[in-house]
């Protein structure tokens, strides 16, 4: 059986997740966004492996390992670098304000926490307070990703919402192949995003017609 | 049948095995050829698994009498399109709109592509189908961008996080179902095999499997292209290559069709969980009603077409949610009969626009006149979409209005009202693009007419005359659908 306090270093974790997610909405500037992603995936990292401990899963360590390594070191460096060779590190322009976001947030989150106390009533408290939170992370992961407009912070946005699945996924006991394979996909993900980037870039400096410079500049046209 | 090689496997490694094989293969007219010769040993192999016995359910792998429907459909207009593309993508090399190696990354992403829809539709755990689904996805979202033009990259950009976040969507929805399944059939990958959370769902905890619906079907409904979550589709169809909006409309959404059914079953095997019925009318009465509208807006020939996939997704998923023999029968064909006729259209959209040059429907005139195979073509294509009789499209949806008639009246009227909207608008655009005095280049197309042909052969034989067997098929999937 597991201890109160596992249980309550597990909802730590978790709950510094939906922590972290907040503090992903009011950055104003790419590279901060690019930092709390780091730590974001840096609790999700730890979360897997305090969850791996408790039940005993040994192939949830690869799961928070490939967090830490992919999501919390190599995809915010390379993000970071793009953004410097594509020149963007301006302000990011949010669509609508902080204030009504963080507003907008805390009822996501309230409505998920309603929504999955309501339904789990018969699980494991584990898996409860994981749905409530994994569904808190996604849902704050989509309002950043509605909320911005630049394509880098979009694509961390998405990734946090990524990192709420696999929170979800990693609470469902003995789930079988779809955490490795979901994580094995963001990295696909963001290889491909990566690679769009790279194309973009490679067709300004292929392209002599100055126009056409102006049209890739910016993510909107 | 060749003894000692199992279909199923085939119908999995020919593409896997082909796309490999192009990503390596230099030279486009060999590359083109090893893509046709793949599919038809695709197609072959479906063949075989429908003309054989059904094999006993696998640990990975599993066959019934609903997905093979979804897989012969799948692997035919795979082959017609690639023999359609081997045309299409000669004269992009030509006009210079596609280098050689892109075309080389084409084909490759085209055969895995086929790879991950075969695999969605054969796999027996809901995981892997998720994974499956998102294969096809990613394969797609590239090919979507390929021309490398802004209007390209923002397209496949909007369909890739369109399309992520319906994905993502999906998967929370397919965790959810393995929590419900976990406690009644164990930890493991057995509680997330579509036979075995068939057999037990009655037990599983309604609702939990409630939210897991409405989660599946917002994912899964995104890649469907329902309203109003379709705003990646026109785009995606608009500037992608041509071969690609085929396969996207007449494909792919059925792809992830054949997954929300899965899961419409397995909430109708439960008794207390809430019926997925009225939620699937609404959504499918929403778009097919919301695309009948947005048709008279379109300028752009593709987008035209496209929205018309988003209204007969409507209409699919609308008889889906009503259930029952006749509904089920008739969303099936309607389904079949789509695939045919929308991917057939898109084979003489992208001929036509390759000798306009342009996509607009503006800069197209008289196609009767100037070409009079492709215009009439066109013209009876677009009366089979639109449901004039005597195509097949007619005849489903004369089942779906009359069995909604009898049950619901008033959603057969809305039902009505939307395929009159639509058809007013198909008809007044291919009209204006038959007739009156030719426009633009008038010169030959130089790729082949029989792929649509075939297409459109098939659709007015299916609406004059149903094979027996066939008949006899569909009802029994009806059935198993409820």
């Amino acid at each position: 059986m597991q201890s109160t306090l596992a249980l309550d270093i597990a909802h730590l974790l978790a709950g510094g997740l939906v922590l972290v997610s907040f503090m992903m909405l009011y950055q104003d500037r790419l590279f901060a966004l690019l930092n709390m992603f780091a730590l974001h995936a840096l609790v999700l990292a730890a979360s897997v492996a305090w969850q791996a401990y408790i039940q005993g899963a040994e192939h949830l360590y690869v799961t928070a390992a490939i967090a830490l390594l992919f999501k919390a070191i190599i995809i915010p460096v390379a993000l970071h670098r793009m953004i410097v060779r594509l020149g963007v590190h301006r302000d990011i322009e949010t669509a609508i304000g902080v204030g009504q976001t963080m507003v907008a947030g805390m009822g996501l989150v309230a409505l998920s926490m309603a929504l999955m106390f309501n339904v789990t009533s018969e699980a494991d408290p584990l898996v409860r307070e994981d749905l409530a939170f994994s569904l808190s992370v996604v849902l704050l992961g989509l309002l950043v990703m509605v909320t911005r407009r630049n394509a880098v912070s979009q694509i961390v946005g998405f990734m946090s919402l990524e990192n709420g699945l696999v929170l979800a996924a990693t609470g469902a006991k003995g789930m079988p192949l779809v955490v490795e394979i979901s994580v094995a996909f963001s990295v696909l993900v963001a290889f491909i995003v990566i690679g769009a980037f790279l194309f973009r870039i490679r067709e300004r400096f292929d392209s002599v017609d100055v126009g056409a410079l102006d049209e890739f500049r910016g993510d909107r046209r | 049948m060749i003894e000692g090689i199992d279909p199923l496997a085939a119908v999995l490694a020919c593409p896997l095995v082909a796309a490999a094989l192009l990503a390596l293969l230099p030279g486009n007219r060999v590359a083109a050829f090893v893509n046709i010769v793949a599919s038809l040993a695709t197609f072959g192999a479906a063949l075989a698994i429908l003309l054989g016995d059904r094999p006993e359910p696998g640990r990975y792998l599993f066959i019934d009498d609903l997905n093979i429907v979804f897989i012969v459909l799948n692997t035919f207009v795979g082959l017609t399109t690639s023999v359609f593309s081997a045309g299409y993508i000669t004269h992009e090399l030509e006009t210079g709109r596609l280098s050689p190696l892109r075309l080389r990354f084409y084909h490759g992403m085209y055969q895995l592509m086929m790879f991950g829809m075969n695999l969605a539709l054969i796999s027996s755990s809901i995981g892997l189908m998720w994974v499956a689904v998102e294969l096809a996805t990613l394969s797609t979202v590239v090919m979507v961008g390929l021309y490398l033009t802004p209007e390209a990259l923002e397209a496949a950009w909007k369909y890739f996080i369109l399309g992520s976040v319906g994905i993502a969507f999906a998967l929370f929805g397919t965790i959810l179902v393995y929590l419900a399944a976990q406690p009644v059939v164990g930890e493991g990958y057995d509680a997330m095999v579509i036979t075995k959370l068939m057999e037990r769902a009655a037990e599983f905890d309604p609702a939990l499997l409630n939210v897991a619906f409405v989660f599946l079907m917002l994912g899964y409904g995104t890649k469907v292209g329902l309203a109003p979550m379709h705003a990646w589709l026109p785009d995606a169809h608009a500037e992608g290559p041509t071969p690609i909006s085929a396969v996207l409309s007449g494909l792919l959404l059925n792809v992830a069709l054949y997954a929300v059914l899965r899961f419409k079953m397995l909430m109708a095997a439960n008794p207390a969980a809430i019926s997925p019925g009225p939620l699937m009318v609404s959504l499918g009465l929403l778009s097919l009603i919301f695309a009948a509208f947005m048709l008279y807006r379109r300028r752009d020939i593709k987008r035209l077409f496209a929205y018309s996939s988003i209204e007969h997704m409507g209409i699919i998923v609308f008889a889906f949610g009503m259930g029952g023999p006749i509904a089920n029968f008739a969303g099936l064909l309607h389904m079949a009969m789509h695939s045919l006729t929308k991917s057939g259209i898109f084979y003489m959209v992208g001929l036509i626009s390759q000798i306009k040059g342009s996509q607009r429907i503006a800069d197209i005139r008289g196609l009767t006149q100037s070409h009079p195979l492709l215009g009439w073509g066109l013209l009876i294509g677009v009366a089979a979409i639109a449901g004039l009789p005597p195509f097949g499209i007619f005849m489903s949806e004369f089942l779906i209005t009359t069995s909604t008639f009898a049950r619901a009246p008033l959603l057969a009227l809305l039902f009505v009202f939307g395929l009159i909207v639509a058809f007013g608008a198909l008809m007044l655009r291919v009209i204006e693009m038959s007739f009156g005095e030719p426009s633009l280049s008038v010169a030959k197309a130089d790729a082949s007419y029989f792929p649509f042909l075939i297409h459109l052969g098939l659709v007015f034989a299916a609406g004059i005359y149903l094979p027996g067997p066939v008949v006899a098929w569909f009802q029994h999937v009806a059935q198993i659908l409820g």
